[in-house]
C-alpha cells in the first residue's frame, strides 16, 4: 500500500470480497537524506513520505485490517538506486522501476510477505495474470486500460513470482479504479497519481545524482567532457553524461543549423555524441538477460510486438534466438527511433506478454 | 484471537487500583490546586498525598519531588535544568552512548549551544564501567547523567558507584530511573543520585504524567515559564487526577516489589530459556546477571527482527525490535550497535518485556509461537539472500 489511489483500491477490493489481508507499506528511501532536493525542507507526495504512510494507513484503518511500514531502505538503495546512478554514469538510461519489482516488490517483500504467513501479494499493477493449462505457465497480460498498462516494468517477473500474486486492478481502467475507490468511501480516491520516480523529487534526476555524490563525497567534476558530432567534432561542452539520454535534445546547448539529438554517449571517454534524427534511427536491437513470462524461450524466430520504451508504441518485429539462451535479437519491420541502452525490450503478442530482456 | 502483551517497556496497561483511583478523580477532584477556595484545597491535598507516596517510593522528601509530563520532561527538566546555568562558562559533561533518545537528543541540542559532551562507551555487556565515567571528568564537567536500567536489554549500570565519583569532583548527577522503577528497589539516597526520571506510564500509571527527584540543595533552571508551581521548577495547573495516579502506582510497586519481581524473573528466565532451546541461532545481547528481572532482549541469527514483530503480531503477540520513529526510517537500535553488534545481528533483534499481567501460560505459548515464527522465517530467506 503505498498511499495511492490503486493500492488502496486493491486492499478495498479484496478486502471486500472476503479475503484475510493485511496491508504494508515499504519504507524505501528516506527523503530527508538529500535535504537540498526538497525546497524550504518540506518533502511531500512521491515515495515513503509521512504523507504516503498516513494515507495509507487511514485507508487500512478504514478497512479494519493490520498494517504494518516494512524498512526496505538498505536492499532498495543497494539493488535499485546505485544501479540507477551507475547506469547513468555508464551511458544508458536504466528503468529503477524494473529494478524495484524484481528485486524488492516481488522478491523481497514477496519473500516477507511469505515468511508472515501470507499466501499471495497483490498490488495496485495495471496488468492481468491468469494459467494456462496447457503450456502450465502462468501468462502475463496487459492490464485492459491501455494508457495504464505496467507491464512493460514487469518483463522481469519469473514463474515463482507470478504464482504468489495478484494484480485485481488488471480488468478495469483507471477510471473505473477511481469510481471503485469512491464508492468504497476511500480517502484517495482523488489523490493525483504519482508519475516520477519514487525516490527522485520534481523528476529532476541528475539533480539528485548530484546530491547523491555530494552525499557520498565524490567529486562530480571529474565527469564533464565534450559533447561531438558523428565525426567527431566537437561542439561545446557537457556536465556529465548522465544529464544526456538517447533522442535527448534540450539542454544541449550548443548552436546548430539543424535540430541535433543525442546519438549515444561514451562515458569512458566523457563524450557525448549528437547528430540528426535520422542517426536515431535503429533497424535492430539485441536484449540480453532475457526472462520469458507467458511462452518457454523460443527456438525459432518469431513474430512479436517490440516495447523499447514505456511511453513506445509496440513496433512489429522478428524475433531471433542467438547462440545464447540470454540473449535475443530482434529486427523491426519498420526502423525505430532512440533504441536506448538500459531501457527494456518487451515483446508482445497482441495482448499477451511474452517476456522482455534488457537492451544492450 | 487472543492477544497477548510482552512488551511492558514500551509502556504498560493501567493497574485496576490506578484506574479506581483515576476515574473518579477526573471526574471529581477538578479543582486547580492553587485556587483558595474548597474546591482548589482539595485539589492541593490530593496533589501532596500524592507527592508523599512518591517520596516513599524514592525514599526522599516530598519536597524533592517535582511532577512533570513524563519520562521526556524530567530527562529534559534535569539535563537543561543542570547545563543551561551559567550559559557564559565553558561546561562540559557526561553521558553514555546507550541512553534514551530523550536523553541523547538533550545532549545534542546542548552541543549545539556550545556545550562539550563525553559520550562514554559501554561494553559489550551493555554496562558502563565507572571507570571511563571518572576519566573523562574535567574541571569544567557541569553534569554527568546515566541511566539506572537500559530500556531496550534491561541491564543495570552501576549508579551508586558512578554516583560517589560524581560527589567526589562535586559534579551534579542525574540518572534517568524510567526503566529501573517498578522493577528494582529505588533509594534516591542510597544512590546518591541528585536528580532521577520516573514515568507513569512504565508503572502500570496513565500516559502524560512522570516526576523528577531533586536533591534538596540542587537548583535546576526552568525549561518552561508561567507560574511558580512546583516550588518555580515546574509551572502548569498541576495534573492532580494524574499526579494521584501515579502515587497509586508508586505506592502499589513499592508494596508487591519483591514478589512481584520474584515472579516476574522466573518468567522472563522461563521465556528466555524455552526460546535459546528451541530456536537455533539465538543469542542473548547484553549480560545475563546484572538485568533488571523484566526483559531479555535476543538476537536470531538470519532474521529480520521486523520480520518476527509482524508475524508473532499476527498470531497475537506483542513484543518489539530495535527502536523506531514515526518516519517510518527505522534505525538499528543504537544501543545493541553501541554494545558492538554488527547492523545485521541489530536487525535481527528483538525485545521481549514482561509485566504484571503475563503468565506462565502465555510464556509458554508465545516461545512456542516465536519457534514457528524463526523456523518459518528462515526456510523463507535463502530465497532472497542467495538472489542478493
Amino acid at each position: 500500500m503505498s498511499g495511492g489511489v490503486d493500492s488502496s483500491a486493491v486492499a478495498a477490493l479484496l478486502h471486500r470480497d472476503g479475503h484475510n489481508i493485511v496491508g504494508l507499506t515499504m519504507q524505501l528511501w528516506n527523503q530527508r537524506r538529500l535535504p537540498e532536493l526538497a525546497p524550504d525542507g518540506v518533502v511531500t507526495g512521491r515515495c515513503c513520505s509521512l504523507d504516503d504512510v498516513y494515507d495509507a494507513h487511514y485507508v487500512a484503518q478504514r478497512l479494519g485490517v493490520p498494517y504494518y511500514v516494512v524498512n526496505f531502505e538498505d536492499r532498495f538503495e543497494t539493488q535499485v538506486v546505485k544501479p540507477f546512478i551507475d547506469e547513468y554514469l555508464a551511458g544508458r538510461t536504466p528503468i529503477p522501476c524494473t529494478l524495484c519489482n524484481n528485486f524488492i516488490k516481488f522478491d523481497q517483500f514477496l519473500d516477507m510477505a511469505a515468511g508472515v504467513g501470507a499466501d499471495k501479494i497483490a498490488t495496485g499493477h495495471y496488468a492481468r495474470i491468469s494459467y494456462d493449462d496447457a503450456s502450465g505457465r502462468y501468462q502475463m497480460r496487459k492490464g485492459r486500460d491501455e494508457t495504464k498498462d505496467q507491464t512493460y516494468f514487469l518483463f522481469g517477473l519469473t514463474q515463482p513470482q507470478l504464482a504468489r500474486t495478484m494484480f485485481p486492478l488488471g480488468g478495469y481502467t483507471k477510471p473505473q479504479v477511481r469510481e471503485l475507490a469512491r464508492e468504497l468511501g476511500l480517502p484517495v480516491a482523488e489523490k493525483p497519481d504519482s508519475q516520477e520516480i519514487c525516490f527522485v523529487p520534481n523528476g529532476d534526476y541528475a539533480a539528485f545524482i548530484e546530491a547523491y555524490f555530494r552525499e557520498q563525497g565524490i567529486d562530480s567534476q571529474q565527469t564533464r567532457g565534450e559533447i561531438v558530432d558523428t565525426s567527431g567534432r566537437v561542439l561545446g561542452e557537457h556536465a556529465g553524461v548522465h544529464h544526456y539520454t538517447v533522442g535527448q535534445r534540450r539542454g544541449l546547448r550548443v548552436a546548430a543549423r539543424e535540430p541535433l539529438y543525442v546519438i549515444a554517449t561514451r562515458p569512458a571517454e566523457q563524450k557525448v555524441i549528437v547528430g540528426r534524427n535520422e542517426d536515431l534511427l535503429r533497424s535492430r536491437l539485441v536484449a540480453k538477460e532475457m526472462n520469458w513470462i507467458s511462452i518457454a524461450a523460443p527456438d525459432a524466430p518469431r513474430r512479436a510486438q517490440v516495447k523499447i520504451r514505456n511511453k513506445h508504441v509496440a513496433a512489429q518485429a522478428m524475433i531471433h534466438p542467438t547462440s545464447d539462451p540470454t540473449r535475443v535479437e530482434a529486427i523491426f519491420a519498420e526502423p525505430q527511433r532512440a533504441v536506448t541502452p538500459g531501457q527494456g525490450a518487451v515483446f508482445y503478442d497482441g495482448d499477451l506478454v511474452l517476456g522482455g530482456g534488457w537492451i544492450e | 484471537m487472543n492477544r497477548f502483551y510482552f512488551d511492558h517497556n514500551a509502556t504498560t496497561p493501567l493497574r485496576p487500583e490506578v484506574l479506581q483511583t483515576l476515574a473518579p478523580a477526573l471526574a471529581e477532584v477538578y479543582g486547580n490546586a492553587s485556587s483558595i477556595h474548597y474546591y482548589g484545597q482539595i485539589a492541593k491535598q490530593r496533589l501532596e498525598m500524592a507527592r508523599r507516596q512518591l517520596a516513599g517510593l524514592l525514599k526522599c522528601d516530598p519536597r524533592e519531588v517535582v511532577f512533570v509530563s513524563g519520562g521526556t520532561e524530567a530527562d529534559n527538566l534535569a539535563i537543561f535544568g543542570i547545563a543551561r546555568q551559567n550559559e557564559s562558562a565553558r561546561r562540559h559533561a557526561i553521558t553514555t552512548s546507550i541512553e534514551h533518545p530523550a536523553v541523547l537528543s538533550a545532549f545534542a541540542q546542548l552541543e549545539r549551544e556550545g556545550v562539550d559532551v563525553t559520550y562514554a562507551r559501554v561494553g559489550s555487556d551493555g554496562i558502563v564501567d565507572p571507570n571511563e565515567i571518572r576519566r573523562a571528568i574535567r574541571p569544567d564537567t557541569v553534569l554527568i547523567s546515566v541511566m539506572h536500567a537500559n530500556n531496550e536489554i534491561g541491564t543495570m549500570q552501576p549508579i551508586e558507584e558512578i554516583a560517589a565519583i560524581a560527589k567526589d569532583a562535586g559534579v551534579a548527577f542525574h540518572s534517568d530511573g524510567v526503566q529501573a522503577a517498578g522493577k528494582i528497589p529505588i533509594d534516591a539516597k542510597a544512590l546518591g543520585v541528585d536528580l532521577y526520571s520516573i514515568s507513569g506510564h512504565k508503572i502500570y500509571a496513565p500516559k502524560g504524567i512522570g516526576a523528577l527527584y531533586v536533591r534538596n540543595g540542587i537548583t535546576v533552571s526552568k525549561l518552561l515559564h508561567g507560574g511558580r508551581h512546583e516550588r518555580d521548577r515546574r509551572p502548569g495547573t498541576e495534573n492532580v487526577p494524574g499526579a494521584m495516579a501515579l502515587g497509586c502506582a508508586a505506592e502499589l510497586s513499592e508494596r508487591d516489589a519483591v514478589s512481584e519481581n520474584r515472579r516476574i524473573a522466573a518468567l522472563r528466565d522461563r521465556l528466555e530459556q524455552g526460546i535459546v532451546d528451541r530456536a537455533p541461532a539465538v543469542g542473548i545481547n547484553g549480560a545475563r546477571d546484572s538485568r533488571v528481572p523484566n526483559t531479555t532482549n535476543l538476537h536470531f541469527d538470519g532474521i529480520e527482527g521486523e520480520a518476527m514483530v509482524i508475524s508473532l503480531d499476527l498470531k497475537g503477540f506483542a513484543v518489539s525490535s530495535g527502536s523506531a520513529c514515526s518516519s517510518g526510517a527505522v534505525e538499528p537500535s543504537h544501543v545493541l550497535l553501541a554494545m558492538g553488534l554488527s547492523r545485521e545481528l541489530a536487525r535481527s533483534s528483538l525485545r521481549f518485556s514482561l509485566g504484571r499481567d503475563n503468565t506462565e501460560a502465555q510464556v509458554d505459548a508465545l516461545i512456542e509461537a516465536v519457534a514457528e515464527s524463526a523456523a518459518h522465517l528462515r526456510k523463507i530467506s535463502p530465497t532472497y539472500t542467495a538472489r542478493a
